[in-house]
């Protein structure tokens, strides 16, 4: 096989306030044509920083050299900037981004933005283009291709979106893919599908894929080699064989011992005694959303939830999965009073939701969300953040709030120092962490988590969910857990709810929903999970 | 889009509506405007023969709705001082000023879009610093005295341009640059900030790694972008060009609708000056409209909701 990429000793610095950083140390990597390496490490490690400089992306504050840097034989350095676009960047190495929502420019269309570089540098014509376009669509799974083509990045999902990204950076045909995270907004099933094309390319026109990524099971079944990387570093690096399942670097096991697995036994033994005391029951709720598309059509209805009925039980984790658009996060906003079913019954510890006062349900039931960037007012101290639920309840006493606080941040393990910070002085963990302080503060019963860890690094994702699994055993808490990802299902959670389509399609114990599902759609779901294996 | 310039519309009419209740009241009740007319020294017999006379003796609600009956059939009342239609004397001037405020426009167009955007993409450089010490100039210097330097320099020492006048184009020369010159700051800053943060964002980092460089990334993905929040500051910029047509036609001696409010203000006569306000305020707010309408025809945001 012949060498495509050759980076010998990159090193990037960046300019900061308090002299340059050294975000990217000595690194040195190899891909021949077809090729697959995935680079693992988590956020500040510098696998992003390294790809950047590749495509001469950098911000201007930083600063590269290596001793070697050479794509196809070719010496990149050398390259005067007009020509590296012109040459380089889009048809020969080819970039997708981990930032759906905002790498798609919002006034142009899709079909614009996919066939422009092709059309511009006259590699197509614009039928061709068109034609390409609408084709590689279809191949990422974008349903009526043809009728996207004219619509504009905000009138799609996140997904979508992603998906769009992946095309367009396929239109130019690259021989080397470089993918930032491609599939972390994507449902298991869709991942699975990008994956499969990626591998395909691959396969067909030799092309190079860097594949850049937290899940370290994406990587494990799509990649032949792995480079671990840490603090700027490449620590380990070899054939994904050797580095994860027999990783030589102190890094990499404690990175391996937090992946949430599969395989193996299930995380959580069956309770001794079975649990009877319902904390929140659900009766055939139905929520229904009235839309149209224009002034003159009518209006038209969307189901959300179509007679979804289920009980979680005191101290029990209860988890809720289903892909994108099964109405899992809707019943959650039900269930925590942010959204009105449109009929259906709603009981807390044995009462209707809506005898309840708002204030006292709090009491009963808290939230904690995806994102712990946005969920926490940046202007805020932590001191207010967590007191701010028992402010809304009437609880104005200082002293006694801040003695709650302490007592939550302590739950939490937060040290106590921190309790005059604002969110912006933390960690993306110690965010998360804020966010439970926040929702334990007034004693719930239960906690409804919407997707808790996916926005996190994998050791923190275990530590949030030990922490959570703590909780629950020491407060009897009751958890509800909204996610997506099977394995986390599998270590952490006592029952499954699987959703699709606003109803509910299977229901049971964890070992046996994920051992032995009995509906066609769980079985897929569990088919496409990435799993921590060899190809 | 339909939908949206119809609610838009019906909008800015009720705004419109709005000011020339304002217009009217500030008038009328602010001041006695049968003192007004009859001067300080007149006596009080004077003052009530011309409330008589001008119908002031009615009740503020007939008369608001007297005037307004007016308007909606076109008819502004007649001037106190000239003895003609009011929409007449108003017709007669707007050619001026709309000459003047359009080329005053595009004096700031041409000068400070270039500068913000040359001021963006080399930020911190001495492109940079130059266009912030032009916006800070720009924003010092008062138009009457910037005016009159102009016309010492370029009509007086170096005889290129009249004096004042308006009768050929090259009398709206100077006048242009220096009404234009006051909506420079404002205008450069803004393209400055909103290019800077679009070329922050991440989608012009994708069009980067699909090989778009230099002007063709700028063309492709970033202007229209950044021109969206230019468009509104301009078209707020254009109605303060007819206000602020006051004091540059004053200097220059152009005969159009600044003038004219400034003669009937100080010859007290109302139904000119009522007038005048009730056009300025229908060229704002026409203007936020139209801006609004082109931004919608930009961002797809905005028109596909």
């Amino acid at each position: 096989m012949k060498t495509l990429l050759d980076i010998d000793h990159l090193n990037i610095f960046l300019r900061s306030p308090d002299g340059p950083l050294h975000v990217v140390r000595d690194v040195t990597l190899a891909l021949d044509r077809g090729e697959a390496l995935g680079i693992v490490g988590e956020s500040g490690s510098g696998k992003s920083m390294t790809a950047l400089a590749l495509m001469r992306l950098l911000p201007r504050s930083a600063k590269c050299s290596a001793i070697r840097l050479s794509f196809d034989g070719q010496d990149l350095p050398a390259l005067e900037d007009g020509v590296f676009s012109r040459t380089i960047a889009g048809p020969r190495i080819g970039m997708i981004f981990q930032e759906p929502m905002t790498s798609l420019n919002p006034v142009y269309t899709i079909g614009r933005q996919m066939t422009e570089a092709a059309v511009a540098r006259g590699l197509l014509s614009s039928a061709a283009a068109r034609k390409k376009a609408i084709d590689l669509l279809d191949r990422v799974g974008i349903p009526d291709p043809e009728g996207r083509m004219n619509q504009y990045a905000h009138q799609m999902s996140g997904g979508q979106r992603q998906r769009v990204m992946i095309a367009m950076t396929l239109m130019l045909d690259p021989d080397l893919l470089i993918a930032d995270e491609p599939t972390t907004a994507l449902d298991v099933t869709v991942q699975a599908q990008i994956l499969d094309l990626l591998d395909d390319l691959r396969r067909e026109r030799q092309m190079g894929l860097i594949l850049i990524s937290h899940d370290l099971a994406v990587v494990a079944q799509r990649t032949d080699r792995v480079a671990v990387m840490y603090g700027g570093e490449i620590v380990e690096q070899g054939t994904a064989r050797d580095v994860l399942f027999d990783p030589r670097h102190d890094y990499t096991r404690r990175l391996l011992a937090a992946v949430p697995r599969l395989d193996g036994a299930p995380g959580r033994p069956a309770p001794t005694l079975p649990r009877t005391d319902e904390v929140i029951v659900a009766r055939d709720i139905t929520r229904v959303y009235m839309t149209r598309k224009g002034l003159f059509e009518p209006k038209r209805e969307i189901r959300a939830l179509d007679g979804v009925s289920l009980s979680v039980k005191r101290g029990e984790t209860l988890a809720l999965i289903g892909e994108s658009g099964s109405g899992k996060s809707t019943l959650a906003r039900i269930l925590l009073g942010l959204d009105q079913a449109t009929s259906g019954d709603i009981l807390m510890t044995g009462r209707p939701i809506h005898d309840i006062p708002t204030a006292e349900r709090a009491a009963f039931v808290q939230p904690v969300f995806q994102d712990p960037y946005t969920s926490l007012n940046p202007r805020r101290r932590l001191s207010e953040i967590i007191a701010r639920p028992l402010v809304l309840r009437g609880e104005r006493d200082r002293v006694a709030n801040l003695e709650a606080v302490r007592e939550a941040m302590e739950r939490v393990r937060l040290p106590e120092r921190l309790i005059h910070t604002y969110p912006s002085q933390l960690s993306g963990g110690q965010r998360q962490r804020v966010a439970i302080a926040r929702a334990l503060v007034t004693g719930p019963e239960a906690l409804i988590c919407d997707e808790p860890t996916s926005a996190l690094d994998v050791s923190v994702q275990a530590q949030i969910l030990d922490l959570l699994d703590d909780l629950r055993e020491r407060m009897n808490l009751t958890l509800l857990l909204v996610t997506h990802d099977m394995a986390v299902v599998h270590q952490t959670a006592d029952r499954v709810v699987v959703m699709r389509g606003g109803r509910i399609v299977e229901e049971g114990t964890a070992a046996a929903v994920l051992s032995r599902p009995t509906s066609d759609y769980t079985a897929r779901l569990l088919a496409a999970a990435p799993r921590f294996e060899i190809a | 889009m339909l939908r949206y310039i119809f609610l838009r519309g019906c909008l800015a009419i009720l705004v419109a509506f709005t000011v020339s209740l304002a217009a009217f009241l500030l008038l009328n009740v602010a001041s006695d405007p049968a003192q007004a007319i009859a001067g300080e020294d007149a006596t009080a017999d004077v003052v009530e023969t011309i409330r008589a006379r001008y119908g002031l003796d009615r009740p503020l609600t007939v008369r608001y709705f007297d005037w307004l009956g007016g308007v909606l059939q076109g008819d502004f009342g007649e001037s106190y001082y000239w003895h003609k239609p009011v929409a007449a004397l108003v017709a007669d001037r707007l050619d001026e000023t709309l000459t003047l405020a359009l080329s005053a426009l595009a004096v700031t167009i041409v000068i400070a879009i270039p500068l913000g955007a040359l001021a963006a993409l080399n930020p911190n450089s001495w492109i940079d610093r130059f266009a912030l010490g032009v916006a800070v100039s720009a924003q010092a210097v008062p138009n009457f005295w910037l005016g009159l330097i102009m016309i010492i320099v370029f009509a007086v020492m170096i005889p290129i341009f009249p004096v004042s006048g308006d009768s050929t184009w090259r009398h709206f020369v100077l006048p242009a640059f220096v009404l234009g010159s006051s909506s420079v700051p404002a205008v450069m800053r803004l393209t400055r900030t909103g290019l800077i943060e679009v070329m922050g964002a991440d989608y012009i980092r994708t069009a980067r790694s699909k090989g778009f460089r230099g002007w063709q990334l700028l063309r492709r993905h970033a202007l229209r972008n950044a021109i969206l929040p230019v468009i509104s500051v301009l078209a707020v910029q254009l109605g303060q060009k007819f206000g602020g047509s006051v004091i540059t036609e004053s200097i220059f001696a152009i005969n159009g609708l600044g003038r004219l409010a400034l003669e009937s203000i100080l010859g007290a006569d109302i139904p000119t000056v009522q007038m005048l306000i009730f056009v300025f305020a229908i060229v704002f707010v026409a203007m936020n409209l139209l801006a609004d309408i082109l931004n919608a025809a930009i961002d797809p945001r905005i028109r596909i909701g």
